[in-house]
């Protein structure tokens, strides 16, 4: 089936999400779809899936125009999708995830879950899918709900297939586990669009890539393109990939960590003896999949957590008891993984935002009055300083696009003299031009001389700050190895291996590589 | 695979919790049943009469002495107890059948005791179950009108509004027409518009379904109250004096000793209920329809991405689980009383809301959970008859004790339908 879209115009009032965009995905392609935060691809895919009327545009399936008025319409012409937080209801069987919508029913409306099993099974076998139809799907690791997402699709005979974001929740191997299965799929002719802004995976994956940068197609390329090339591409302007950090030279190890355990709320150790320290000038980047103890960590140095037991030293002074408040008093800059939650007021002012933490305090506060004039005078300063942008500090923070957000909670935490710099997940879902800024000004801080912590599941984010590597798995601490280790290594580790082990086996495999 | 393996394994390590709340909720249930039933019981003997003198078969009489089943239950809850503590400790969980042991234990102690202390220690066993059941009809229509609503995602607070607006209509319409059968489906159409009401405003214009439910419960109980007061006082020979409902009498059937009457010899609202018990559970786990009602409760975008429309989905399910509500109010003035009085109701809609959740969510188990609640009350009644020592004001409140205890400690691992109570908005 040869899928055609001609001239797709979204509009959402004024905004044009997709302006005028032309594109084709033949049988047995893998076309990627490349794009920042918030370009337009994931509306795209929506209007291509029958969520979402175009505002104008046709799309064209084996030349002929069709209409979809939902997502009913796109599953019968051949089209399944499989989106980027999982459209599977965790309380049901794998077998009643993909019989939803096109139930098999004997007579009176009965379900025949028989036929469904009978179904995943073959495409299990098939495709080498290791699937019980019958696990409750809150039971499975995310790399297998998606493999049952894909099945809902190929159940439903589809012959193009969207894959959005497939690997933003995968580790490494699952991620190269997915690699295999789209090149079986496509073997089968199957055609796929995958949508990602991972510049690696796209050149990995793709036989076509299509850019997309503002709503607007910028560019079809060969996957051979450089990796620069295509992020330029993306952001439009040129951007240096890589940080380009001076090595770290560490000093006196002012903050260290022992024995570090968080109970969780049923007795099971959401962390569990965890130990490291960091170095003044060095940057400790913590890897592993999301929801194994990273937040947990950050949260119980910050003193989030009451039940928290070990030892937290910063400056030989023990954190771990202290208030919150007195725990940023001492010095510590803390980013919190999810801004929009825990690190800003959507309704307040930029300006209000900048010193959420430190309102109280000269020079923003007098007594029980607070200075405006000093907090908006602080604020233009800052949000020349980040490049944070904006018609006015005065307006409010949830009118910004996640990355100018992210300068917004940088710039607060960086503002103050540090003797511990925290940030969790500091450029999710910020575009890659602001990455860029946002790197810089992290390893600035480490350059005055502050130790940092870093926590990202992204293993690109790791390998480009880290200075050394601490991998957490199910709440241990599976080893801290050096900033240049390889992904596989890694990889291995956050799937719970200890250091040793993994280096052992990545180098078995290494050598394995190079004997084929 | 090895990551798919090790996932699990932190899966499992993470979920070992350890509850005590079972060992000590048993302990002292144990240690009420040590003092009070055992070292409390009385020397008499506690007679449950399993058949009436005029029944066709008759069984002997259950005789038990008070203090022996006292100090019998008394050391089972012990024991019962010291195992569940001991699997506890283990890590291990506790078997269910320990648990339903210990609840017919306990019971089966609280009766014997409370029997034996009575004037005329002598109790129709046949007379408590009938009218346990009897009790229980109109909490299980209102808790599966809740099954209905809140397993597509819409919370319905309005089940007392339901109720009650279907005992208004049943009585005026049955009152007017002389039919009892047009004010069966006039109950339902009442119980259909209090959930029209619900249905357009949560679900149309997203306002907070706790707070459209709480409303209209006021609303209905305000307008049936007036019009009680005004129209059905003025003339109460044409507008509230309906025909009751007779009762239908399946021969043989209904002769085996206890469960016969309960099970065959009930109105046509009786045996509508455990229609609508079965067929609603079948419906709701065995057909297409519930598969993709349960989809909407859960995860509503992903149903709406498999083709499913969630919020007609939703909008009809409401208007269904107000018939069945409807329908059930009926019960009040067909079955119960041969008359509408205001606010007759008297929050058996919020019990069965407590049944609902207790029934976790499921008809089955709701219907389990209305029959306790029917107990407990019927309980109060015979007791009283019986002169027993208990106040009875203590008595009265045993409902709504066994209500709080349900709702907040016995019902264990009870996960309601994720997408309750939030509006589903296409983007």
């Amino acid at each position: 089936m040869k899928l055609e879209l001609q001239g797709i115009t979204k509009r959402f009032g004024s905004l044009v999400a997709n302006d005028n965009i032309d594109l084709v995905v033949n049988p047995g392609q893998v076309h990627c779809l490349l794009g920042e935060n918030g370009a337009g691809k994931s509306t795209l895919m929506n209007v291509l899936y029958g969520l979402y009327e175009p505002s104008d545009g046709h799309i064209l399936v084996d030349g002929k125009p069709v209409t979809f008025r939902g997502p009913g319409d796109a599953m019968a012409a051949g089209i399944g999708m499989v989106h980027q937080h999982f459209m599977l209801i965790p309380v049901f069987t794998v077998a009643e995830n993909v019989a939803l919508g096109d139930e098999h029913t004997k007579a009176g409306g009965i379900l025949d879950l028989d036929k469904t099993r009978a179904r995943i099974r073959e495409i299990s076998d098939r495709y080498g899918f290791d699937v019980d139809p019958d696990a409750l799907v809150e039971d499975l690791p995310v790399g297998v709900q998606q493999r049952v997402e894909i099945i809902k699709a190929l159940v439903r005979k589809a012959e193009v297939l969207i894959l959005d974001e497939p690997t933003a929740v995968l580790t490494p191997q699952e991620t190269d586990e997915l690699i295999q299965i789209i090149e079986e799929l496509k073997a089968g002719g199957t055609a796929i669009v995958f949508i990602s802004h991972k510049l690696r995976e796209v050149k990995a994956v793709s036989d076509v890539i299509t850019v997309i940068r503002r709503g607007a197609v910028v560019g079809t390329v060969e996957p051979t393109a450089s990796t620069g090339e295509l992020a330029s591409m993306m952001v439009g302007r040129q951007v240096s990939l890589s940080l380009n950090k001076a090595p770290a030279t560490p000093g006196d190890t002012t903050f260290t960590v022992r024995d570090l355990t968080v109970p969780g709320p049923g007795g099971q150790k959401l962390l569990d003896n965890v130990s490291f320290e960091i170095s003044k000038g060095e940057i400790l980047a913590v890897a592993g999949v999301q929801g194994n103890g990273q937040t947990e960590l950050t949260e119980a140095i910050l003193g989030l957590h009451p039940h928290a037991s070990g030892s937290v030293r910063l400056n030989g002074k023990e954190l771990l008891g202290m208030k919150v408040k007195d725990i940023i008093r001492e010095g510590v800059g803390f980013v919190p993984e999810d801004r929009k939650v825990d690190g800003l007021v959507g309704s307040f002012s930029i300006a209000e935002n900048m010193i959420l933490n430190w309102y109280n305090e000269p020079p923003f506060a007098k007594g029980m009055a607070m200075k405006p004039s000093v907090v908006l005078k602080n604020a233009r300063e800052k949000v020349a300083e980040f490049d944070v942008r904006t018609q006015s500090a005065e307006a409010p923070v949830s009118t910004l696009s996640g990355g100018n957000q992210q300068k917004v909670v940088l710039a607060r935490e960086l503002s103050r003299p540090l003797n511990l710099f925290i940030a969790s997940q500091p450029t999710r879902g910020v575009d890659v031009g602001s990455i860029e800024f946002l790197h810089k000004r992290i390893v600035t801080e480490r350059d005055g001389g502050t130790p940092v912590m870093i926590v990202s599941t992204e293993l690109d984010e790791i390998s480009e700050l880290a200075d050394r590597i601490a991998v957490l798995h199910g709440g241990e601490l599976m080893g801290v190895v050096p900033g240049d280790t390889s992904r596989d290594v890694l990889g291995l580790m956050m799937a719970g291996m200890t250091a040793e082990e993994a280096l052992g086996q990545g180098q078995h495999r290494d050598t394995g590589e190079t004997d084929r | 695979m090895s990551i798919a393996a090790s996932v699990n394994d932190s899966r499992v390590t993470g979920s070992s919790t350890r509850s005590w709340k079972a060992p000590i909720g048993f302990g002292v249930g144990a240690l009420l049943a040590l003092f009070v039933f055992a070292l409390g019981g009385p020397a008499t003997t506690a007679v449950f009469r399993v058949s009436d003198d005029s029944d066709r078969f008759r069984l002997a009489d259950i005789a038990l002495p008070a203090n022996v089943v006292g100090w019998v239950v008394a050391i089972a809850l012990i024991a019962i107890t010291v195992y569940s503590y001991l699997q506890v400790r283990r890590g291990a969980g506790i078997n269910q059948w320990a648990g339903i042991a210990y609840a017919f234990l306990f019971v089966v102690g609280f009766l014997t005791w409370v029997v034996g202390i009575a004037d005329r220690p002598t109790i129709s066993l046949a007379g408590l179950v009938a009218g346990s059941v009897t009790l229980a009809i109109p909490l299980i229509f209102g808790s599966l009108s809740g099954v209905l609503c809140e397993r597509v995602g819409v919370v319905n607070i309005a089940i007392e509004g339901q109720l009650l607006s279907g005992a208004f209509a049943a009585a005026v319409a049955a009152s007017v027409s002389g039919s009892v059968y047009v004010g069966l489906i006039a109950a339902a159409f009442a119980g259909v518009l209090v959930s029209l009401i619900l249905a357009i405003f949560s679900i149309k214009y997203l306002v907070n379904q706790i707070i459209v439910g709480v409303v209209l419960n006021v609303l209905v109980s305000g307008l049936t109250g007036f019009l009680a007061s005004t129209l059905l006082s003025r003339d109460s020979a044409t507008f509230n004096s309906p025909p009751s409902l007779p009762d239908i009498r399946i021969p043989l059937l209904a002769d085996i000793p206890v469960i016969g009457p309960i099970l065959f010899q009930q109105t046509i609202v009786g045996y509508f209920m455990y229609a609508a018990v079965i067929v609603i559970w079948l419906g709701l786990y065995r057909t297409k329809w519930g598969l993709r009602v349960r989809a909407v409760g859960e995860h509503p975008q992903a149903a709406d991405t498999m083709g499913i429309k969630v919020n007609s989905t939703r909008f009809w399910n409401v208007l269904l689980g107000g018939a069945v509500a409807g329908f059930g109010g009926a019960f009040f003035t067909l079955v119960s009383v041969s008359t509408f009085t205001r606010d007759m109701t008297a929050g058996q809609g919020y019990i069965a809301l407590a049944a609902l959740i207790f029934g976790r969510w499921n008809p089955i188990g709701a219907f389990f959970a209305a029959l306790l609640f029917g107990f407990a009350t019927n309980l109060r009644f015979v007791l009283s008859i019986i002169g027993t020592d208990v106040p009875s004001q203590f008595l009265a409140m045993l409902p709504y004790i066994v209500t709080i205890l349900a709702v907040a400690g016995l019902v264990g691992r009870s996960r309601p339908p994720a997408a309750g109570g939030i509006p589903y908005v296409k983007e």
